[in-house]
């Protein structure tokens, strides 16, 4: 199937609308402040844990900030030693950390996305990925952003606890133009 | 030939200006910012016990806790509900109950600082980007999506 003059022109304007929309929609739903707990609207207000339980403030608001999510930088937080969660709790678990990148090209004409081990092993063990999420192989696991969306592969995360789905640029993050003829794994 | 990017239907001329004012519609209608990203309420079991649903916030453990000592070493599955937690479980040492047990963190006879959400809230990430596209103003959170992880 080929595509008119036309055709382009109009994916390259409903693209540029669904790109604009979807930062409004991130600038409009994560403006303000943390809200307290008790009008949170999922605690219970008349309940008791409301004056014991962490107001979310009092944690986040020292942390490096965010303009989405929690509103806090979590890899800047663990990185700069803002933070320093305990990686296990038995002394004897082995703790795996990886520092190699991926470079994803097949994204249509967007930016191509790098992911980077490093912070993800951080946080994660191997096993929380491979090889039930994704394929060790690079380039073996076919992800498209429905999927994502949807709650598969990198979803499983992003967009429930680790940065929305809104930030698009976080992972498309390098213009093809600038990838060269880098491998794709680097 | 593939259809190249399926998130665009191209066949559809309208398709990409429908998607971009459905979801800036859905989101100014459901402006009602509230929990933290990623906070979890669990309803499996507790309101058919008497219970008020359990509200887990990530932001507190993740502070704590890397993500890999609960979803590696304790067998949480990364899915909303997808846990089958109980109480007995949770007595035996496992789930939550592999700290919450008065030595690591407090101990499982709070019962209500766990159980802290309102009544009739379903299981839910709340505040997923799903939920935020998707859920309409006033609605519960039962979507597919919001259940969904």
């Amino acid at each position: 199937m080929t595509y008119g003059a036309c055709d382009v022109l109009n994916i390259s304007v409903r693209r540029i609308l669904l790109t604009l929309t979807l930062t409004l929609c991130t600038a409009w739903t994560h403006a303000g402040e943390w809200k307290s707990l008790l009008e949170d609207g999922i605690h219970d207000p008349a309940g008791p844990a409301i004056g014991i339980l962490q107001q979310p403030a009092e944690a986040l608001g020292i942390l490096p900030p965010d303009v989405t999510g929690n509103k806090v930088r979590w890899r800047k937080a663990l990185e700069d030693g803002y933070i320093n969660p305990r990686a296990s709790l038995a002394p004897d678990t082995r703790i795996r950390q990886l520092d190699t990148n991926i470079l994803m090209r097949n994204t249509g004409d967007l930016p191509y996305v790098l992911f980077p081990h490093k912070p993800h092993t951080e946080w994660l063990d191997c096993s929380n990925c491979h090889e039930r999420i994704f394929k060790s192989k690079t380039g073996a696991t076919p992800m498209t952003m429905l999927a994502i969306l949807n709650g598969q592969y990198c979803g499983q995360c992003h967009g429930a606890v680790a940065f929305p789905l809104t930030e698009c640029g976080r992972c498309h993050s390098v213009p093809a133009t600038e990838a060269g003829n880098a491998a794709s794994v680097r | 030939m593939s259809s190249g990017n399926r998130f665009f239907n191209y066949r559809r001329p309208c398709a990409g200006l429908t998607l971009a004012l459905m979801i800036l519609g859905l989101t100014l209608a459901s402006d009602d910012s509230r929990a933290e990203y990623g906070d979890i309420v669990i309803n499996n079991f507790s309101e058919q016990a008497g219970m008020a649903p359990v509200i887990f916030p990530h932001w507190f453990h993740r502070i704590r806790y890397r993500c890999k000592v609960c979803h590696g070493d304790l067998g949480f599955q990364f899915q909303a509900g997808g846990n089958k937690i109980d109480m007995l479980k949770i007595i035996e040492g496992e789930y939550c109950g592999a700290c919450h047990n008065g030595e690591v963190a407090w101990p499982v006879d709070n019962c209500n600082l766990c159980h802290s959400g309102k009544p009739g809230t379903p299981t839910q990430v709340h505040e997923s980007t799903l939920q935020k596209l998707l859920v309409p103003a006033g609605g519960t959170g039962s979507t597919q999506g919001a259940t969904k992880k």
